[in-house]
């Protein structure tokens, strides 16, 4: 089946397997190697990606579901020079990752929770992020980084407001 | 960076963010999964619907009929291919029994998930499409599940061992006087805890890569491991490829927890066939096959008995475990119980002490080491038993820890148990915990809600630990029958441009190895963090070393780096020197430079001694060019760490939920070289314990399924379960390296559990529960609850 899809600010048309899912189209057709699978029954999150600005698992959408959305993964988060989005900065200022496995999906999903709430209590972070495991930091430094991010983009949008 | 200024002697014990950051932030770092080879297989592994059954026969003929399939084996096609068994290196005892485990059964799986048959394909959906093709004939026998059962061999596992004990381990240095100690006590407590199997659960599931190069007859595996070297040279031995031939690659590893510290089948499969077929060999682990296929952790029964004077001073432990080793010995399954046996009198001045270990195998996925492995164990165990003498004797758990610690004159000190403990100051870490907690208003506050008709009860769970770690000194290894040494190599080398590689023997996996190991360089040569690279994890850069685990890496491995650096530093010593014509005596090292005392205009960067050292032109008789240094560290003692950890939690009466409200955490860890990563070290390891304690466990049915094969049934916890962690420290430097530091790893996991459980059992000690299993789960709770209010005892157990 053919599936066209913006991945990332750029557009990609293939021949996919029907039964093929989002995540193993966006690794081993695209080469985006940066969103990773941590389970098989879309329980940990890793694999999170935007579509259309809202978070998915990307194991539990189909590539042909994606056909005509705009996918945003972890490859498409910084500037093109490089610089770290303000989530991504707010993760290393606060060592909110150890292995960084489960990084990217906890990323996306932050980039989705900030989106609806821009300004999270402590609480709302712990319960937006419910659908996101990671095994190494016990979520402290996560929720430091996310209420930082939070501040930070919050400063941005007042920079730009005024 | 976040710190920008750096100078000589001013690096160590800043909270420097990671250097390993960027590349995992972006999406750019490489997991085994990640690395892309073309003409790839890819490896199905067909594994056991049984826990115990015979092989009658196995059908491949519709599987290599099937779309993309290359090839398939069998067992028996395969058993040429192993020039041993998979390897155990920890024989314990003399007499240890160990079943003959090949990567692929042959005749008889032993445990649901037994590998049976692999299958090759063009593609992973290709691969599993073909492994539902494979048909095998399963003669059922019956699954030996529990431990009791087990050790009574009413079913034997293995028949040519005749029995299912592996052995049986001792620590009795002086059995009478613990009997002396018994027949005169006042008090005597008598316990029996369960440790549930658990699974380790690192976010990148295991996966390996392959390869095998053109006519050299040379391999290089990728896999997802935390013990490339070990690795190495145990791939040599079981394959009979010559070891120098054999490179070994950990990647980007997302996470280990003792679980990637292992020689698996599917790494010796995928080096078998990849010599076999001579194409790359990829097998990508998926979530619920790991939970049978990877090895888990704890898995014992505890018998531990304190006795004590009427004050309630300890005067003896004696400590009995039936382990589980599950069906087979993997790579040191035997010792990981042993590893606690040193410590069941934790952080207790206890003069007569008595373990003893049995092990026995089980038809389940074979136990290894998890996150402390032995120690956390060990910490339970004393730790509920220590509340139950306090309510025994009648004190508050404060007062009976005070009465027993051992006293902080008393260090270096040597425990009954045969140990030297380098240093400690139990009760200082105690003192700041209670009150970081503020212990007497929380007490007044469960007073308060036990006199209402509040069905909200409060829990304040203490946890003293004390862990040995830094694994190991080789001699120490060697009294344990350990097959290898417990060093670790460190190269330091300062390239012509004055830019600093150096190679570790350390195998980071999330610990952030490159990051402190830079650090502790820049301390002693004054260079810039970030003129600092750090190579590990790849046997053909860094040939020599014992990788990561048992919270060693930093006292074994980073003082080899600092060590090295030292030695580095005396030679450049002696060419600037010769460079500047004046005595080693009379140069001065200070930010990066060596000056003539007194007249500091002359002196010489390090960058440029390696520029001399590189060209050589004008070197001191007989010294060799380059201005490198290795060095490898045999440490002379473990280190121990220690803390005191305060759980608060408030357990409803009505459905059985207990709530982490609270988490307090004093930790001493010797000196801190980044204070950033401690913290993150104790905070994972916390919440990994307090896991432990609250939701997770891998549970079987009586044929031998394992139930909990996904998250939604394993429950790792999410960011909404758990609170926000109070941490502090108090540093008591370790006299056994010239850091001064002590393994932080595994230190929240060991003090952690028994801290949760200690708090879910004081906040329902008033209505009677006494004993608790974990997980404290709403059904037990609420059972353990309801057998005490109808007074049928407050086992809880079921």
């Amino acid at each position: 089946m053919r599936v066209s899809v913006k991945v990332n600010g750029r557009l990609y048309e293939n021949e996919v397997e029907g039964r093929t899912l989002l995540v193993h189209y966006l690794r081993g057709v695209l080469g985006l190697t940066g969103t990773n699978i941590g389970c098989d029954t879309s329980s940990c999150g890793a694999c999170t990606v935007l579509m259309d600005g809202e978070s998915v698992k990307s194991c539990t959408v189909l590539a042909v579901q994606a056909d005509g959305a705009e996918i945003t993964t972890i490859e498409g988060m910084a500037q093109p020079d490089g610089s770290l989005h303000p989530i991504q900065k707010a993760f290393w200022d606060n060592h909110g990752l150890q292995c960084g496995y489960c990084t990217p999906g906890m990323v996306m999903a932050t980039a989705s929770l900030l989106k609806e709430n821009p300004h999270p209590s402590e609480e709302e972070v712990r319960m937006g992020l419910e659908g996101n495991l990671c095994r190494c930091t016990g979520y402290h430094n996560i929720v430091k980084s996310v209420l930082a991010a939070a501040a930070t983009m919050d400063g941005q949008t007042e920079a730009v407001r005024s | 960076m976040t710190v920008t200024e750096q100078s000589t002697n001013t690096v160590l014990g800043q909270r420097l963010v990671r250097k390993e950051d960027p590349a995992l932030l972006s999406g750019e770092a490489q997991f085994v999964h990640d690395i892309q080879l073309p003409g790839a297989l890819y490896m199905a592994i067909v594994r056991s619907p049984y826990a115990h059954a015979r092989i009658r026969s196995i059908d491949l003929s519709r599987a290599l009929a099937s779309p993309g399939v290359v090839a398939a084996f069998t067992g028996s096609d395969l058993q040429g291919e192993w020039a041993q068994p998979m390897p155990c290196a920890w024989p314990v005892t003399k007499d240890m029994r160990n079943p003959a485990h090949y990567p692929l059964a042959v005749d008889q799986v032993c445990y649901v998930g037994d590998a049976v048959a692999v299958v090759l394909a063009t593609s992973n959906a290709l691969a599993q499409d073909a492994r539902e093709a494979v048909e095998v004939d399963y003669e059922e026998l019956e699954a030996v599940v529990d431990l009791e059962d087990a050790a009574s061999d009413r079913v034997v596992i293995h028949p040519e061992l005749s029995t299912n004990i592996s052995y049986v381990w001792e620590l009795s240095p002086d059995k009478e006087a613990v009997d002396r100690a018994f027949s005169s006590a006042a008090h005597i407590v008598s316990e029996r805890y369960v440790q549930q199997r658990l699974i380790a659960s690192a976010m990148e599931p295991r996966g390996v890569l392959a390869v095998p190069h053109p006519f050299g007859g040379e391999y290089t595996l990728y896999s997802a491991t935390q013990i490339p070297h070990i690795l190495r040279v145990m791939l040599g031995v079981t394959l009979g490829i010559p070891e120098s031939k054999l490179r070994v690659v950990a990647p980007a590893v997302g996470g280990g927890f003792g679980s990637k510290l292992n020689v698996y089948a599917e790494e010796l499969l995928a080096m078998a066939l990849a010599r076999r077929i001579r194409r790359p060999i990829r097998w990508h682990e998926e979530r619920s096959e790991g939970a049978l296929s990877t090895v888990q952790g704890r898995g014992m029964i505890q018998n531990i008995e304190l006795a004590a004077d009427a004050d309630g001073k300890v005067t003896a432990v004696r400590v009995s475990l039936l382990a589980d080793m599950g069906a087979y010995l993997q790579l040191v399954t035997p010792g990981v119980p042993l590893l606690g046996g040193f410590l069941y009198h934790g952080v207790y001045d206890v003069p007569a002490y008595s373990f003893k270990c049995t092990g026995v195998f089980t038809t389940k996925t074979p136990t290894d080491a998890y996150r402390g492995a032995g120690r956390p164990e060990a910490t339970y165990a004393i730790e509920r038993a220590m509340d139950a003498l306090a309510r025994k004797v009648g004190v508050d758990p404060v007062e009976i820890r005070r009465r027993n610690y051992i006293p902080s004159d008393k260090f270096p000190y040597s425990s009954a148990a045969g140990l030297v403990f380098d240093s400690g100051n139990y009760s200082n870490a105690l003192d700041k915990a209670l009150s970081l907690v503020g212990y007497d208003e929380l007490r007044a506050e469960q007073a308060r809600r036990r006199s209402s008709s509040s069905t909200k009860h409060l829990g304040i769970g203490i946890s003293s630990y004390v862990e040995m770690c830094g694994l190991a000194p080789s001699r120490v290894l060697a009294s344990l029958d350990y097959s290898a040494g417990g060093w670790e190599s460190a190269t330091v080398r300062v390239l012509p441009t004055g830019k600093v590689q150096v190679v570790t023997g350390t195998s980071p996996h999330g610990q952030g190895h490159e990051t402190s190991w830079s650090m502790i360089v820049a301390e002693k040569l004054g260079v810039s963090f970030d003129d600092v690279e750090v190579l590990h994890s790849d046997t053909a850069v860094s040939p020599n070393g014992m990788d990561t685990y048992g919270s060693r890496s930093l006292s074994v491995g980073g003082t080899a780096v600092w060590l090295a650096s030292e030695r580095v530093l005396d030679k450049a010593r002696a060419i600037a020197a010769h460079q500047l014509e004046v005595a080693e005596e009379d140069l001065e090292f200070k930010d990066g430079s060596f000056a003539v005392r007194g007249t500091p205009d002359r002196s010489m960067p390090l960058a440029a001694v390696a520029f001399e050292a590189f060209t050589a032109h004008n070197l001191p008789d007989g010294m060799e060019p380059t201005l490198e240094a290795s060095v490898t560290w045999d440490p002379p003692n473990f280190t121990f760490p220690f803390g005191t950890h305060i759980a608060v939690v408030e357990v409803d009466e009505e459905t059985g939920k207990v709530q982490l409200l609270r988490y307090i955490a004093v930790d001493d860890c010797g000196n801190q070289i980044n204070p950033l990563i401690v913290e993150g070290q104790l905070e994972g390891g916390i919440a990994q314990g307090a896991a432990q304690a609250l939701w997770e466990e891998a549970v079987y049915d009586d044929r031998g399924n394992l139930l909990t094969t996904t998250f939604a049934d394993y429950l790792v916890p999410s960011a909404a379960e758990l609170p926000s962690m109070e941490m502090a420290s108090t540093v008591t430097p370790s006299p056994t390296n010239p850091l001064g530091v002590k393994g932080v790893g595994e230190a929240g996991t060991i003090g952690s559990t028994p801290a949760v459980m200690n708090a879910v059992v004081d906040a329902l000690s008033h209505i009677g529960v006494s004993n608790l299993d974990m997980p404290a789960s709403p059904q037990r709770v609420w059972q353990a609850i309801a057998a005490a209010r109808s007074g049928s005892g407050s086992e809880g157990r079921m």
